[in-house]
């Protein structure tokens, strides 16, 4: 993809985001860091090309550490928001 | 020429599905009600970006006679097993850790919890950065030189340089401003600030050298400039933090969670891949409007909290705690009595509830007084607690009804029409002087007015202590104020005693 279309999504995702983070309840707040932990670790990506490439053994190792850290985060992360998440309850 | 893999239409489409379910797991949670098929969205939108990826990035054994260099197409490609094994062994590793500290860590330690997820984060972007500046021809960000003379080597795209470098860069910073923040939180460090002489001019040049030598590396692609960039921006994550006291966490936290968002947002550039670019994006702006909710609930500047130092000083407004000021001290019998005897019981928990760990005693006297037909809610000021939502997640784990707590706009005029504030763990969120008191370091800030209740009891470890303002609270002094000086959660399991 070309500089500018990927630029265009990433200037239109802000603007999403900017809406869909004020319309989170305030009481809900800590779940939603913990799950903006667990998206963010879609880094997993890159680090699961690095592990796959052929070729540069320290490019494949740091790849392989980088595959592991995402992973902690997430499971953890969204194991730990569905925990908070289900112990939301209401009245009665 | 290192041509670019023909890319697949429906491989980047299933980047975008990705991309959707997370905007819909972050939309999930505008009501607890919708939050868990929010979450299960945002795992399916995981799911499918590591699906994809895998399947379209088989690792591949080198053949005979392969180099780095020669375009993957013209090769016989083979699937190396192996290396597919070592990916799933690590992603199997990384979810063992995972799972077990998601369901053994304990709700108090939320705070320190999510600052070392977002070390992770940090961390793993550094080494998809550094991976991607020692195997560039596997991101597809390189074009292959063959010169006259010599071997052929990689030239990264100019662009794909300045993406990297940043990326290093942003994830380097939450990586070790991450640390730290964990470490204070979890009181493995002390909490107050540590200044260094001049450490704001540090800061700006070391800034200012990270920009520099991205713009060097995207120059020359020599490997100095980028091991520096490395290196600087993990010292200055540090530094970035140190000054910071403990009670600016929440500020601090969630502008780390807006960090790592941008990090991956940088990584999505350098890889062209819109699941990560619209993540980065949303993970972005959350931490970035949370950090402005907590700087406005606190009155002050995103930029006087980053550069740190509040309530380190002897800041003249509010003096030294009075001690020799009348105060009345009450028991929890006397607490018991005159909350079984109101007809509303407004309840304000603070950071001091969360170290006592008093929310489960706390929701059994909530029970106690609605049995005595007594009507009880809670308050919440924003940045009660250590995180954004803290008390929220606190009382909700001991079973409060979601229904029963309040945000500060929506019950703050209630003050006045309730019988008792019973105040626990809170300070300076309850302080009139933000109302009054112009010299005040918090005056401004918007705070509970539990002082217009009928009667505020407020619970507190002793009398000599100051909030973490380093400001005395006239609410300790007043008529109708009763104090109850003991551990919060003893005083609270002792009132409910006092009402059987």
């Amino acid at each position: 993809m070309d500089f500018l279309s990927i630029l265009s999504i990433f200037v239109l995702a802000c603007f999403v985001g900017y809406y869909v983070v004020w319309s989170v309840t305030p009481a809900l707040h800590t779940p939603l860091m913990a799950v903006t932990n667990a998206i963010s670790s879609v880094i997993i990506v890159g680090a699961l090309i690095a592990a796959a490439a052929a070729g540069v053994p320290g490019a494949k190792w740091l790849g392989l550490l980088g595959v592991v850290l995402a992973s902690i985060n997430i499971f953890g992360g969204f194991a730990v928001t569905e925990r908070m998440l289900a112990m939301y309850k209401k009245k009665g | 020429m290192h041509e670019a893999a023909p890319v697949n239409p429906w491989v980047a489409f299933a980047y975008l599905v990705a991309g959707v379910c997370f905007i819909l797991a972050l939309r999930g949670l505008s009501s607890p009600a919708t939050s868990r098929r929010g979450n299960r969205l945002g795992m399916i939108g995981m799911g499918i970006a590591v699906l994809t990826t895998i399947l379209t990035h088989l690792p591949q054994a080198a053949p005979e006679g392969w180099t780095v260099y020669a375009p993957a197409s013209s090769l016989p490609i083979a699937i190396d097993w192996a290396s597919a094994a070592e990916i799933l062994a690590a992603i199997a590793i990384g979810a063992i850790i995972g799972l077990t500290t998601a369901r053994r860590i304990a709700m108090t330690a939320m705070p320190q919890l999510v600052a070392a997820f977002h070390s992770l984060v940090g961390l793993a972007a550094v080494l998809v950065g550094i991976a991607a500046y020692l195997n560039p021809g596997a991101f597809g960000i390189s074009s292959v030189v063959v010169p006259m003379i010599g071997e052929p080597f990689n030239v990264i795209n100019p662009v794909s340089k300045v993406e990297m470098g940043l990326g290093v860069a942003i994830g380097a910073i939450t990586f070790s401003g991450s640390v730290i923040a964990f470490l204070k939180l979890n009181g493995s460090m002390s909490g107050k600030p540590i200044l260094l002489p001049g450490r704001h001019v540090i800061n700006l040049a070391t800034l200012a050298a990270i920009l520099l030598l991205v713009a060097q590396f995207a120059h020359t692609q020599d490997a100095w400039p980028f091991w520096a960039v490395v290196v600087l921006s993990f010292a200055i994550g540090f530094l970035l933090i140190i000054p910071i006291g403990g009670a600016d966490m929440p500020v601090v936290v969630s502008m780390l969670n807006s960090y790592s968002g941008w990090a991956a947002a940088a990584m999505g550039f350098t890889l062209g891949n819109t699941a990560m670019i619209i993540t980065g994006a949303l993970v972005g702006s959350s931490g970035a409007i949370l950090s402005y909710i907590m700087c406005r609930a606190m009155n002050r500047s995103f930029i006087s909290v980053i550069a740190g130092g509040f309530g380190a000083t002897d800041s003249g407004g509010g003096g030294a705690a009075a001690i020799d000021r009348p105060w009345k001290r009450g028991s929890a019998e006397d607490a018991a009595f005159l909350m079984q005897q109101a007809e509303q019981v407004i309840i304000v928990p603070g950071y001091g509830m969360a170290v006592a760990q008093a929310q489960h005693a706390l929701r059994e006297m909530g029970d106690k007084l609605k049995e005595h037909g007594v009507r009880v809610k809670y308050a919440i000021h924003p940045v009660a607690g250590r995180m954004p939502g803290h008390m929220n997640v606190l009382l909700a784990e001991a079973n409060v009804p979601y229904d029963d707590v309040f945000e500060l706009e929506d019950i703050n005029s209630e003050f006045a029409q309730t019988d008792v504030a019973f105040v626990i763990g809170a300070n300076d969120v309850t302080n009139p002087a933000a109302k009054t008191d112009k010299s005040s370091p918090i005056y401004g800030m918007p705070v509970l007015d539990v002082e217009k209740a009928k009667t505020v009891l407020f619970i507190k470890r002793s009398m000599g202590g100051v909030g973490y303002a380093g400001v005395d609270n006239e609410v300790f002094y007043r008529d109708n104020t009763m104090m109850l000086l003991a551990d919060a959660k003893k005083m609270v399991e002792e009132i409910v005693k006092a009402m059987d």
